[in-house]
């Protein structure tokens, strides 16, 4: 009898409408494994508000709220307000929005929740540009990047920006737990998850959503794409809890030409420009293991 | 209980009496003292609600529509510059049929800024399918909210309210305001009750895509439940003056105008004073009368027609432009009589904007100009009042 | 089909589970399992995006209804027991 790693209940339906080898996909499926069914969820603008499908499709089996793009954190002080009114108790308040829905238009309200301490999870999936609305930069397309609004061979180029960085946000907002977590580790991703759920206050999970579309990559290379962001430091698995950073996986260091040959979006950098990369992401990563040790 | 209090604090009290569970909170001159108000109402256990320091309007909007899905009754206030802000969740407020009550304390829009009164915050929100009540006094403020809850938690209805002051005039102006006792504001107004929310155990998605093929379905929808608030704002009136021994007048108050010659159409504090000028003309001998558009949407349509068919003259003071057109009442206005056989001569004067004063001789003087243009027939439709540099004086 | 107003809830509320969307359709490829190999380490079920892979003894049983055909499943499969097949072929 096979056992499996991870909780085997769905809280997600087949039919819903995400692309094919969609890591948002895997996001909420992890989510809602690690949740359960006493959830209740606020989705603003982004790819997972069509996802469900047309209305009356819903590929959810909680309750959803679709809100306006940048609300999402006032949505959920608003559920955790009324809940608690109504004196509705053991019910998790989530809400569940891209990357820029989250640090560009939505980094206000949910500072705010943050700030007012809302008894709730903000779980930010991170495709790295404005998936939904075609492939456009957002805060937090990386450097690099080509994305339709960043296109290469013009004068404007690709995003020669950096990535904004929402965990230190988060941490500068004193929260008690944020944590990074990665499809390509479900188990890791569920635990932190779980975790994240049996503290009070305002959490918030950054999670790392390959989208094969977006990133010009071929969807079966999903779970590799997203193992490779883990093992060269592009994207490291750690919590901040109580202030303090804790690397979850150290990761092999594979160098950053692994990760970036499987996706179209890089493929115009000349190798000065990788280099400009793997050193970027070489100092990021003894930035964190600083922070880790100092305890900062 | 009869207490002497300011518009503001008059709709802090219309809020606890109606029991709101969730406050959304962001200041904005001048409605802060309703929200400073209720924080001394919630902290001192004397209203029971989760208050909400957000940090903009349009997250005031947003938790109050959160809050009203997953079942609770919610209250905000806002102004001008905020409650323009909050414009794109007005309307999802409409359409997620979510019965939000607010109070707008109607300020200018700036560029120039200002803090004074007018009405253009409140006018421009018109499409966002919001009832929309303009109010004369403290007491019409406090009583109004209570019923806009009634109305707008009404099965049938299901839309958002907002209760407008006039800033200062109204906002920090002391009249005497009865308050009535909170277990007869309870028989009046039962709990919030919502058959459809967010809650655990019911996977329901509220507000998903809909395709061309159904969406007009919908707004179709929305459309008949304004019809229905029209019906839904006499018949609770008729029941809170039953119980409360008050009445604002419905959707159209008219003062003076069975045997009028010549109205004026009139909306906020300025109907007020201008029901006093009506009193001075007719010792004179005129024949003159008010009417007070209260609740601007739903628009008194009929009311409008049944007066408009009866009287020589209409003049409307609009308290607001809208660029290009003429004053948004107006514009109703005469669309609304366009259809009937028997109309009287219009205009539309536009007056106090940013505050300024509208006097009782203004008033005359507008009274006088459409007795004069009821007569003649009408030269320009859109007379702006009380402008330096215009040939006409007003003062 | 549109429905008449009168049959629609206030705001649209969606409620029916998104299995009436056959995403099956939208698929260039599909994956065809091979029993023997599996080792019912369960990762296909693990990784596919839409939870359109059962676990039936331990072995994946890919709901052709709902696979989108994107090929996770075949990729990470440890076993390499999973290929994916042209539709229209084999």
């Amino acid at each position: 009898m096979a056992k499996t790693t991870i909780p085997e209940e769905e809280f997600t339906y087949p039919g819903g409408t995400g692309c094919p080898g969609c890591g948002a996909n895997l996001v909420m499926r992890y989510l809602l494994k690690g949740l359960g069914e006493r959830t209740i969820l606020s989705i603003p603008a982004c790819c997972w508000a069509v996802m469900p499908g047309y209305w009356p499709s819903n590929c959810l089996k909680v309750p959803l709220l679709y809100t306006a793009f940048e609300a999402t954190g006032a949505a959920m002080s608003g559920l955790r307000a009324a809940l608690d009114i109504k004196g509705i108790e053991d019910v998790t308040v989530v809400g569940f929005a891209g990357d820029g829905g989250t640090v560009d238009i939505g980094l206000q309200a949910m500072s705010g929740a943050a700030e007012r301490r809302t008894d709730a999870i903000y779980v930010m999936y991170d495709n790295e540009a404005y998936m939904n609305t075609g492939i456009q930069r957002s805060g937090s397309t990386p450097w690099g990047a080509w994305t339709t609004t960043t296109p290469v061979g013009t004068s404007h180029g690709f995003k020669h920006e950096p990535k904004k960085d929402i965990m230190a946000i988060m941490q500068a907002h004193r929260i008690p737990y944020a944590a990074t977590v990665s499809v390509a580790h479900p188990e890791d991703f569920i635990k932190k998850v779980q975790k994240a759920k049996s503290i009070k206050g305002f959490r918030f999970i950054h999670a790392m959503s390959p989208c094969p579309p977006g990133w010009r990559m071929n969807p079966s290379h999903a779970i590799e794409v997203a193992k490779l962001a883990v093992d060269t430091h592009a994207f490291p698995l750690y919590e901040i809890e109580e202030g303090k950073v804790r690397i979850t996986r150290k990761g092999k260091g594979t160098p950053i030409k692994e990760y970036l040959k499987l996706q179209g979006r890089f493929s115009h950098l000349t190798e000065d420009e990788i280099s400009a990369i793997q050193i970027a992401v070489d100092e990021g990563w003894k930035l964190l293991l600083a922070k880790e040790t100092s305890g900062v | 209980m009869r207490k002497v209090m300011t518009g503001n604090y008059a709709s802090a009290y219309g809020a606890k009496l109606s029991r709101a569970e969730v406050i959304a909170a962001y200041p904005i001159t001048p409605q802060t003292s309703i929200v400073e108000k209720l924080a001394e109402f919630v902290t001192s256990g004397e209203l029971n609600a989760k208050y909400i320091p957000v940090e903009s309007e349009h997250s005031a909007m947003a938790a109050c529509i959160a809050a009203e899905t997953a079942g609770a009754r919610t209250y905000t206030a806002t102004s001008s510059q905020g409650l323009t802000l909050m414009h794109e969740v007005l309307m999802w407020a409409s359409g997620a049929r979510v019965p939000v009550v607010m109070t707008n304390v109607s300020r200018a829009m700036a560029p120039p800024w200002s803090v004074w009164v007018d009405h253009m915050d409140s006018v421009a929100q018109r499409d966002t399918g919001w009832l929309q009540f303009f109010c004369q006094s403290n007491q019409e403020v406090l009583d109004t909210i209570i019923m806009a809850y009634k109305v707008c938690e009404s099965k049938g209805v299901m839309l958002p309210a907002m209760i407008i002051e006039d800033a200062f005039i109204l906002s920090h102006t002391s009249e005497p305001v009865d308050v009535p006792d909170q277990d007869v504001v309870d028989s009046f107004l039962p709990p919030y009750a919502p058959e459809l929310k967010l809650e655990v155990g019911k996977a329901r998605g509220f507000g998903s895509l809909v395709k061309p093929d159904q969406y007009m379905e919908f707004r179709y929808k929305d459309m008949l439940a304004m019809k229905e608030a029209r019906e839904r704002i006499l018949s609770v009136e008729k029941e809170f003056k039953h119980v409360f021994g008050r009445e604002h007048g419905g959707l159209l108050e008219k003062y003076m105008c069975d045997d009028a010659d010549v109205v004026l159409v009139a909306a906020g504090s300025v109907a007020a004073t201008a029901k006093d000028v009506v009193d001075a003309l007719r010792a004179k001998g005129s024949r003159v009368g008010l009417a007070r558009i209260r609740a601007f949407r739903p628009f008194p349509h009929e009311e409008l027609r049944a007066l408009g068919s009866k009287v020589e003259g209409m003049a409307v003071l609009d308290r607001s432009y809208t660029f290009g057109a003429a004053g948004a009442m107006f514009s109703e206005a005469k669309a609304s009589l366009y259809s009937c056989p028997k109309r009287p001569v219009m205009k539309n004067y536009i007056a106090g904007l940013g505050g300024r004063d509208i006097t009782p001789k203004i008033l005359g003087k507008m009274f006088e100009d459409i007795a004069v243009v009821a007569r003649r027939g009408v030269e320009d439709e859109v007379e702006w009042v009380d402008v330096a540099g215009l040939p006409r004086r007003w003062r | 089909m549109t429905k008449s107003h009168e049959e629609l809830p206030l705001t649209p509320i969606s409620d029916t589970p998104s299995t009436i969307n056959l995403t099956g359709l939208w698929r260039v490829v599909r994956p065809v399992v091979d029993r023997e190999k599996c080792k019912k380490c369960t990762i296909c079920w693990k990784f596919c995006p839409d939870a359109a892979i059962k676990l039936v003894d331990g072995i994946p049983v890919v709901d052709l209804d709902f696979c989108k055909g994107c090929g996770i499943c075949a990729f990470e499969c440890p076993a390499k027991c999973i290929v994916m097949v042209k539709e229209g072929e084999q």
